[in-house]
């Protein structure tokens, strides 16, 4: 899940509603899609606003753990397949940014916020990528987490949300079996490479499930965004889902989730496992994560470094309109 | 989320693999006196795009700003996909045993064949975008001519090729105009990548004895044959983006082809080929 603990602005009961208000959850309840120019309340703009930029952001910072390892990638093909990954990624980030510019905010504005701290990205991103297994880890539990919580986002009420979030889920299930084809590439390989391959699911697998963010079962936040259908299942029922289809994963892998609490519950029909340490995860969205610095500040200085270029671009924009201006003024 | 199933689907390098079994006939690949030329010439082709690919992949997530964040990708991914053709074929001439991974993760500093201008420093975006511009200026009149090439193996990878590079040069001029022409800071960025990489550039038209075997055999037109097409390009692009053409000579810093190479090219090996020389025979 890219976006964590997104605030929503305060539960109304229908009573308590104005009749636009009634109207547009009316709507809502019976599956209609909320479209750009139409009526909707301040609060799912900005509650929408926060969710899609965080998701956006995490695009954009995601491409750096994975890049990390694109000159180091150890044969041409997986090597490309890198490549066109972030490259997708990169993309997820333009389609996000564009279905928020929807609601009245620019890229560059939420661009900013990203820069100066205001806005978070997923907290995932703040873990490094220390072997090549990473790739493999990254791809089959990070990508796994966040299809988990992307597939149900396609059927949100928000028409631009959804229809960018279907295209991006077509990508991330591909992203999630290249991950599982290197993760078995390792599993099956030489014993260094098995070695790297369950170091790897030991990292990772505790800041996967912290994806999902803390239980919320409780939380007003999430009532009410759950109301409005911008948010389709709670943290604790997609954390459960991925632990479920992740296990099995695993086993087939040959690799030991590093949890000695995980055990199959009959009576559930589910896994029991241990929850995530979630004083770690607090401390990651406060910046103290292992790489929270390196990664804010690898996008200020490439947004830093790009002013040039971006200026260059606009002025050279300017100068065409206005050349074109005066042959038009000419030609009359 | 793709169940485990979903998650095991057969092996699609095989399948790609065995695809490329049916390949046309090629005289050209049993000719054991055209074999050394050959083989030379095709890594040339395969590590030029190779180095060219790995530097423009350091960008990645590092771009000034989206939309380049994504060209940038989508050209290193286009010149790493050009180098497994031309290695691979490359493998296939010298009849080894080796792949085109071998070659390319397994040979050192003096075995490769790039020209000096791919592996130089980034730097910046100008110096990035100048020796694409240059670079590519050169590939599209390159694969162009080799559509006629006499190898059909040759002939088809160049067209598959021909495809992608014809929006490279169309990207990258295009940017070279509007940056020239652009501030005063941009204009003089590019002024400086350009001044910089003019000595490099020559070295795409400089042929010796294994270009001329293969112009011989038909397979690949005489590199000094593609320079006339390239200025114009070059002549056409930089007056329309207010830049001046460097006075001095284009071809002071040449050898690459031969495998002298400058500093760099032996650090960007030791990157891409780590995992390859730290854990020799593993499969990826």
């Amino acid at each position: 899940m890219y976006a964590q603990m997104v605030k929503s602005e305060g539960m109304k009961t229908l009573d308590e509603m104005s009749p636009e208000e009634r109207a547009f959850q009316e709507r809502i309840d019976r599956g209609e899609k909320i479209e750009p120019k139409e009526w909707m309340p301040d609060g799912y703009r900005k509650t929408l606003v926060r969710q899609i930029g965080q998701h956006a952001h995490s695009e954009i910072v995601g491409q750096l753990p994975e890049g990390n390892w694109i000159t180091r990638a150890p044969t041409l093909e997986r090597k490309a397949i890198l490549l066109a990954k972030v490259q997708d990624e990169a993309g997820h980030g333009l389609y996000l940014y564009s279905a928020a510019e929807t609601l009245g905010v620019s890229r560059d504005e939420l661009t900013g916020k990203l820069l100066s701290g205001k806005m978070k990205y997923s907290s995932i991103f703040n873990y490094p990528t220390l072997t090549w297994a990473d790739m493999g880890a990254v791809g089959w539990l990070v990508d796994g987490a966040a299809i988990m919580n992307q597939v149900p986002l396609q059927r949100t009420s928000y028409g631009p949300y959804s229809r960018a979030m279907i295209r991006i889920c077509k990508e991330e299930s591909f992203h999630q079996r290249q991950g599982y084809a290197i993760m078995m590439k390792m599993a099956r390989g030489t014993p260094e490479q098995k070695e790297m391959a369950q170091d790897a699911l030991n990292r990772f697998w505790y800041p996967a499930l912290m994806m999902f963010g803390p239980s919320d079962k409780d939380s007003v936040h999430s009532a009410q965004s759950m109301a409005w259908k911008i948010k389709m299942n709670t943290n604790d029922e997609l954390r459960q889902k991925f632990v479920d289809e992740t296990v099995p994963q695993a086993e087939y892998l040959g690799l030991t989730v590093p949890d000695e609490t995980l055990r199959w519950n009959d009576a559930r029909g589910h896994y029991d496992f241990a929850q995530p340490d979630w004083d770690e995860f607090f401390e990651v969205l406060k910046g103290n994560g292992p790489c929270n610095r390196e990664r804010l500040e690898a996008r200020r200085e490439a947004w830093e470094r790009g002013a040039w270029f971006r200026d260059g671009l606009n002025a050279y924009a300017d100068k065409a309109a206005a050349r074109r201006a005066s042959a038009s003024i000419a030609a009359e | 989320m793709p169940s485990l199933p979903d998650m095991t689907t057969p092996d699609v390098m095989a399948l790609a693999r065995d695809a490329a079994a049916s390949q046309p006939h090629d005289p050209h690949l049993q000719d054991v006196d055209l074999k050394p030329a050959f083989f030379d010439w095709l890594c040339r082709m395969g590590d030029n795009t190779a180095i060219l690919g790995h530097r423009i992949s350091e960008w990645c997530g590092h771009g000034p700003v989206l939309e380049e964040d994504i060209a940038l990708a989508n050209t290193a991914l286009d010149l790493i996909g050009h180098t497994q053709m031309w290695l691979g074929l490359a493998a296939e001439v010298e009849d080894a045993g080796r792949t085109a991974d071998d070659l390319a993760f397994l040979r050192d500093a003096m075995k490769y064949r790039n020209v000096q201008l791919v592996e130089l420093p980034n730097r910046d975006m100008a110096h990035t975008l100048m020796r694409e511009f240059l670079f590519d200026a050169w590939h599209v009149e390159m694969l162009t001519a080799l559509l006629q090439s006499g190898s059909p193996r040759v002939a088809e990878i160049a067209a598959k090729a021909l495809k992608e590079v014809g929006y490279h040069v169309e990207r990258s001029s295009d940017l070279v105009v509007r940056l020239g022409d652009g501030t005063d800071e941009s204009h003089a960025r590019m002024q400086d990548a350009l001044d910089r990489l003019w000595p490099y550039a020559g070295e795409l038209f400089l042929g010796d004895g294994v270009d001329a075997a293969v112009a011989k055999a038909g397979i690949a037109p005489a590199p000094g044959d593609l320079r006339a097409a390239w200025e114009r390009t070059v002549d056409a692009v930089l007056d329309e983006a207010t830049l001046r053409k460097p006075e001095g000579r284009f071809d002071v810093h040449r050898g690459g082809k031969q495998g002298r190479h400058t500093e760099h090219l032996g650090f960007i090996l030791a990157e891409m080929q780590f995992l390859q020389r730290a854990y020799p025979g593993a499969s990826w």
